[in-house]
């Protein structure tokens, strides 16, 4: 069964503005895929509705088999670990165990079984001796690495990661990457960070004007950089993938 | 009014009046208040005494006197009221010191600036020594109704939000050479507090939609029970019924 | 406004008590029609920015400042029931957080502030957006409401001060003072209310309470190129019309004469007291007067302190009339609607 999948999805905003024009992605248990576009793509709207927090115009959501509908929101809130770009949105409980501990209590887990899953969501990403402190005394790396612990609390099907390496120095950025890539989950990373998306992800899609433009390895769409151009995409500066080699 | 830093409202400690679990304190700061309101105002000891009893735990929950003072500005407005009763107050008239005051007005401005004095100082002392959301949790656990529960939840949420953009905007607006000082600057004004609201909205829906995410359907998960022994609401208790014992004695 | 402990008499404060927990009552079971799973954050939204702006001192003539009452915005925002309960959690925490406002005169000022403003501003938004459609009408309704809500419980204040103040003052002077001072709030409110709502309509329609119903129809467009035109879904509009609220200040109105009665039986001489100290009104008249900032000057933007408390006050009646009619033609509207039913 896929994780994820998307059909047809269109939407558009309150105010008229149109976001996405029919969006079609399938995501299979265990990858780990990249989601690329310029700002204004459409990409937060399109996570928006990966848990039901929008509603589609038009089209079909479906996880794990589940479609996204009024009555199944809870079951797919569950399933779908949502981490924002902004780790202050996550966290809103006083101390960084109540934070992590909200999803799960929200699922109804109580004593002995909400403490094993806080603890091993923490341990996960190696925040747990800062269990009882403040999350707005901790630093920024810290503080999405306690993001993603309060998503995998809930042992999500798919973890929805909204531009994981924004505002992180290297080594932050480098500690994220291990964890990332020691969970056994589902991944869907949304970044314009092309080289982190080359480092974490085996497969990338491109979301242009509301509609996926592109489908196929990280390695080869990053390096066609008219593809890459067309979509207002950049790698950083002095950074170069050589066009991988034909298939012997 | 309406002012206040609230980040200097509670006073971290650990006293006796600290630990008492919320539900007792906002209890006894209320019965409190409805005692001292009910008492006649020509029984002067009985408001010296509450005075007393408030400083008692003021003493013991180590909160220090400048604190209560600063924070009882709130009550300025109201006072600067009351002592304009006397002076412009109907009835029998007396002179003190060349004035000539009215003596129920008199009665009036000292009525209220005991009464209402004596409120706000319970009320500083209950928020000194508990944290807001714990005042929360102990309305919670007192029945209040928990849509007023959860909106006020998210009330002391957003707070931090707003002010926060509040003050951005108002470095912003300043450091362009702008001051409110009279009537002309309201449109100005008016507009920045249609930007603040959008801003802190689109904030604070962030943080819902995270909320959402994780599973939240309308009521905050109970972490940590707050549950009060006998003992303890017989702790709490001891200020409103000495202030009862106080007001029988009197009478 | 914020009334403190020991300002009112007990009778009062407790009647006013009861008033503002049955409103508050109501408004329980009303909210449950006008929140989805948004709400309750939205409410709290809309409470830590009322509370803010209420901090938000606007200077109203040389020397005072006044602040934002904030209940027809609420209203507007959140829809009446919701607006109300807004307000009573914004007092509830100024008062036991913040000491501002006593706790025994909560039910005072959740009246004055809470039920008073948000009846009077809801009431008086309708009629306006039914008179003028479309986003301006919403932005000028909402200028009005806020302008007529602030003087409104500004008169309602004065009342009640007339019924149970424990200060032995005039209380016309009370009212020329409280009508003065809000009056010109109210503009400042008015303005306030009418940017916020503007702006938020103009971003983000879908906030407004007050403005469902305005929302145009979607434009679906294929990746194939074809294009569908789709009506945009319709929440269900504020159909609840103005009767709950009539009702409500029907009570609250019938509840007050109740008290003034009592008091005017138990003690006549309280109220014949008025009459007999008339010489002492226009002292006391010209005393606040001299008192109040506004006094130094006489008159504010040409307008003398005096005409602008009568001003407040017959706006306020002319309000009254205003919801009455609304209220009436609604009524007949329903009725007429009932009918294209049948």
């Amino acid at each position: 069964m896929n994780s994820l999948e998307v059909s047809r999805l269109a939407y558009a905003y309150p105010d008229g503005t149109q976001a996405l024009f029919g969006v079609d992605l399938t995501i299979g248990r265990g990858e780990r895929v990249a989601l690329l576009g310029p700002n204004g793509a459409g990409k937060t709207t399109l996570v928006m509705h990966l848990n039901g927090i929008l509603t589609p115009g038009h089209g079909t959501v479906t996880v794990a088999g589940t479609p996204v509908r009024k009555d199944t929101l809870k079951e797919v809130r569950r399933r779908v670990g949502l981490v924002f770009q902004d780790p202050d949105d996550q966290l809103f409980m006083p101390t960084v165990r109540d934070d992590v501990a909200f999803g799960p209590a929200n699922m109804g887990l109580t004593g002995e079984e909400l403490e094993r899953a806080v603890k091993g969501a923490l341990e996960r990403v190696g925040m747990l001796e800062a269990a009882d402190r403040p999350p707005h005394h901790l630093s920024f790396g810290q503080r999405r690495r306690v993001a993603v612990a309060t998503v995998l609390a809930m042992e999500p099907e798919i973890l929805v990661l909204d531009e994981p390496s924004s505002n992180l120095d290297p080594a932050a950025r480098r500690e994220l990457a291990e964890i990332l890539r020691s969970l056994d989950v589902t991944v869907l990373m949304v970044t314009h960070d092309l080289p982190y998306a080359l480092e974490l992800c085996e497969r990338s899609l491109i979301l242009s004007d509301g509609v996926i433009a592109a489908d196929g390895p990280t390695r080869e769409l990053l390096a066609d950089p008219e593809l890459l151009a067309a979509h207002r995409l950049e790698l950083p500066y002095g950074f170069a993938i050589p066009a991988p080699a034909e298939p012997a | 009014m309406g002012a206040g830093h609230h980040h200097q409202l509670y006073l971290p400690g650990a006293s006796a009046v600290h630990r008492l679990p919320p539900q007792c304190k906002l209890l006894a700061v209320f019965a409190f208040a409805v005692v001292v309101v009910a008492t006649p105002r020509e029984r002067f000891w009985a408001f010296a005494l509450y005075a007393l009893l408030l400083a008692a735990v003021a003493w013991a929950a180590r909160v220090p006197p400048g604190h209560v003072l600063r924070r009882m500005a709130i009550e300025l407005p109201f006072v600067l009221f009351a002592f304009l009763i006397p002076v412009i107050g109907m009835g029998e008239r007396t002179t003190v010191l060349g004035l000539s005051l009215s003596v129920p007005g008199l009665w009036a401005a000292w009525n209220i600036l005991a009464k209402a004095t004596l409120g706000v100082v319970a009320s500083i002392l209950l928020a000194a020594t508990t944290e807001p959301r714990t005042i929360l949790l102990g309305a919670q656990r007192l029945r209040v109704p928990s849509l007023l529960v959860q909106i006020a939840m998210f009330m002391l949420r957003y707070l931090d939000v707003i002010l926060d953009e509040m003050r951005r905007m108002r470095v912003a607006r300043e450091s362009r050479g702008f001051e409110a000082r009279d009537v002309r600057q309201l449109p100005a004004v008016a507009r920045s507090a249609g930007a603040l609201f959008i801003r802190s909205y689109e904030r604070g829906e962030r943080v819902h939609l995270a909320m959402l995410s994780r599973g939240y359907s309308g009521r905050m998960p109970m972490l940590g029970e707050v549950s009060a022994s006998a003992a303890q609401w017989g702790v709490a208790l001891l200020l409103p019924v000495s202030a009862l014992a106080v007001l029988g004695l009197s009478l | 406004m914020h009334v403190p402990d020991g300002f009112f008499n007990a009778a009062v404060s407790g009647s006013a008590g009861a008033v503002a927990a049955a409103g508050v009552a109501v408004c329980l079971r009303g909210a449950r029609r006008e929140l989805d799973d948004r709400t309750a954050p939205m409410a709290g939204l809309v409470a830590a920015f009322i509370f803010a702006v209420q901090m938000l001192n606007f200077p109203v003539a040389a020397g005072t400042s006044g602040h934002l009452l904030g209940g027809a915005l609420a209203a507007i925002l959140v829809g009446p029931y919701t607006g109300v309960l807004c307000m009573a959690v914004v007092l509830l925490v100024q008062g036991v957080f913040f000491a501002d406002g006593g706790l025994t005169a909560l039910g005072i000022n959740v009246t004055i502030m809470g039920i008073v403003t948000v009846l009077v501003g809801w009431g008086v938004f309708r009629l306006v957006t039914q008179l003028v459609r479309g986003k301006g009408g919403v932005t000028a309704a909402a200028f009005l409401a806020s302008l007529i809500s602030v003087p409104a419980a500004a008169l309602a204040f004065t009342l009640l001060f007339w019924i149970g103040g424990t200060a032995p003052i005039e209380v016309s002077a009370v009212a020329v003072a409280m009508g003065g001072v809000h009056v010109l709030i109210g503009v400042g409110e008015g303005l306030i209310t009418a940017f916020t709502v503007g702006a938020v309509l103009a971003v983000r329609p879908d906030l407004v309470y007050g403005a469902r119903g305005l929302a145009s129809s979607l434009v679906l467009r294929g990746p194939d190129g074809a294009t569908t035109v789709e009506p945009a879904a319709r929440p269900a509009t504020a159909g609840h019309g103005l009767r709950p609220f009539l009702l409500g200040g029907v009570g609250l109105t019938l509840l007050l004469a109740g008290v003034v009665s009592f008091f005017a039986s138990s003690s006549p001489d309280g109220l014949e007291a008025v009459a007999e100290n008339k010489g002492f009104i226009d002292q006391a008249t010209e005393h606040l007067m001299s008192w109040s900032p506004l006094g130094d000057y006489g008159e504010v933007g040409g307008i003398p302190v005096g005409v602008a408390g009568v001003i407040g006050v017959g706006i306020v009646l002319l309000v009254a009339g205003a919801v009455g009619y609304a209220a009436r033609t609604r009524g007949q509207a329903a009725a007429g609607d009932d009918k294209i039913k049948v």
